[in-house]
């Protein structure tokens, strides 16, 4: 039997690691979900530009930006987390591991800043 | 799986994050760009229609993506879940299936 | 909270299960999480099992859970770990229990040795010494990972080790890696078939907690980021 006591199957988050981790995780799962529901949209072209049409009046709600803002979010953590993760396993090791983790999260927000500017 | 099997994986999943990598950048650039005053289906498809070049660029796209993703769940299904053995890589495999065909499916669509 | 004494739990049990029980102790400057447990045995509960021994930081035998976090007990100021004056100490995580505050360290050395952790001479290397530059690229690599003494602290750490009960750890793979780069060693593609299967370098996300927990400073991430590397390198060149 494992050791008893607090957090045995989380042995030590709470850490910028583990955070990235994390992230890099809950985005990847995320963005499988989605890319089905996103190849079926496009795929709607296939029945005509009315039928792709009537999908992109349907995305103009405020529920469907909210998403797809989301989606950019996700986009971004998922690629500059993986960034990070190839700088880790293929550059030489730097102890400035967690700056390039730091310019990660930055970039994150700035490319969702530069959708929300042209959803707003 | 085998040590060679398991180094493959781990390199195509890297390989394929790289060429995504380029891809999502090019991917997000264009979309920020093409939603700038609204977006239509006839401003979508006049881009997209007769253009071999981006007929290529989202079939590889999708290549990519239809490699990357099945991996990625794999390891998330045998730490989370426990699965291990060849249902699970046939079903990683059958994902990845799935999804090239609707992504391949939608390129058909938007380039036809 | 009596003055001058320090409210401490400390987790009891064993494989069959266990719980935490309370026990005020005598509040000392620059006391260690180590003395704390010492005085628990000594004036309280004799029938309290712990290990250390050299209690200077060097064996790495007093690794517990201090706070949630695996530490060497005897290097653990309680003022530095304890919360507001509280005070938690359970085994080491990720490893069977065997009583109270010592663990079954079998499985970690048993993955030390599926790792093909231990050196096995190039045939004929024994015909004479060995030149070995230490300014070489595979010794500076090799001497940047072999301070490891096995205290499991990494191993305690490590999510993936909680996740997948095959893993073998951080400390088996650092060790494999600087085995890899020692010259005299005549068994680079066995050890590379060891590590890079089901649950070898590859299960690594980079958390890189074994490296934030190590009391060593080593860099068990690195090692590995390097092994996985090196199996790529082997597989693309059919030696895999």
């Amino acid at each position: 039997m494992r050791a008893a006591g607090a957090a045995s199957r989380w042995p030590a988050r709470g850490h910028a690691g583990f955070w990235a981790f994390a992230a890099h995780r809950v985005s990847g799962v995320a963005l499988t979900l989605f890319l089905p529901a996103h190849f079926w949209a496009l795929g709607q072209a296939i029945r005509g530009e009315a039928a792709l049409d009537g999908f992109l009046h349907w995305a103009e709600r405020p529920s469907v930006k909210a998403a797809e803002f989301a989606l950019v979010i996700l986009l971004a953590t998922h690629l500059t987390g993986g960034l990070r993760l190839l700088a880790l396993e293929f550059l030489p090791w730097s102890d400035r591991q967690k700056t390039v983790l730091a310019l990660a999260a930055g970039a994150t927000l700035a490319v969702a800043l530069a959708f929300l500017l042209s959803l707003v | 799986m085998s040590a060679r099997a398991e180094t493959g994986l781990w390199l195509t999943q890297r390989v394929s994050a790289a060429v995504l990598a380029l891809c999502v950048a090019a991917h997000l650039v264009t979309i920020v760009l093409a939603v700038q005053g609204g977006l239509s289906a006839a401003e979508i498809l006049g881009r997209t229609r007769g253009s071999a070049a981006w007929a290529a660029f989202y079939a590889t796209f999708v290549l990519a993506a239809a490699i990357h993703a099945p991996i990625g769940l794999r390891t998330v299904a045998r730490e989370t879940l426990g699965w291990r053995g060849p249902t699970l890589e046939a079903a990683a495999a059958a994902v990845g299936v799935a999804l090239a065909a609707m992504g391949w499916r939608a390129v058909a669509g938007l380039f036809a | 909270m009596v003055p001058g004494t320090l409210d401490v739990a400390l987790w009891r049990g064993d494989a069959g299960g266990g719980a935490f029980r309370r026990y005020r102790v005598p509040a000392t400057a620059r006391q260690t999480v180590l003395d704390i447990v010492t005085w628990v045995q000594r004036h309280e509960d004799p029938g309290l099992s712990y290990r250390f021994a050299c209690r200077v930081g060097m064996c790495g035998t007093c690794a517990m859970t201090v706070n949630g976090k695996p530490r060497w007990t005897c290097r653990t100021l309680v003022g530095a770990a304890a919360r507001d004056g509280k005070l938690e100490v359970a085994p080491l995580a990720n490893l069977p229990v065997v009583k109270d505050l010592a663990c079954d360290m079998t499985e970690f050395f048993e993955k030390w040795q599926r790792a093909e952790g231990r050196f096995q001479p190039r045939p004929g290397a024994d015909a004479d010494f060995a030149v070995v530059p230490p300014d070489s690229a595979a010794r500076r690599a090799a001497d940047a990972g072999i301070e490891c003494i096995g205290c499991g602290v990494c191993y305690a750490a490590c999510d993936v080790v909680a996740w997948n009960p095959d893993y073998l750890g951080p400390a088996a793979l650092n060790r494999a890696w600087t085995l890899v780069n020692d010259v005299r060693d005549g068994a680079r593609e066995r050890r590379l078939r060891a590590v890079a299967g089901d649950a070898g370098c590859h299960a690594c996300h980079s958390h890189q907690s074994c490296r934030q927990h190590c009391p060593k400073h080593l860099n068990p991430t690195a090692s590995i980021a390097s092994l996985k590397r090196a199996a790529a390198a082997a597989a693309l060149r059919g030696e895999l």
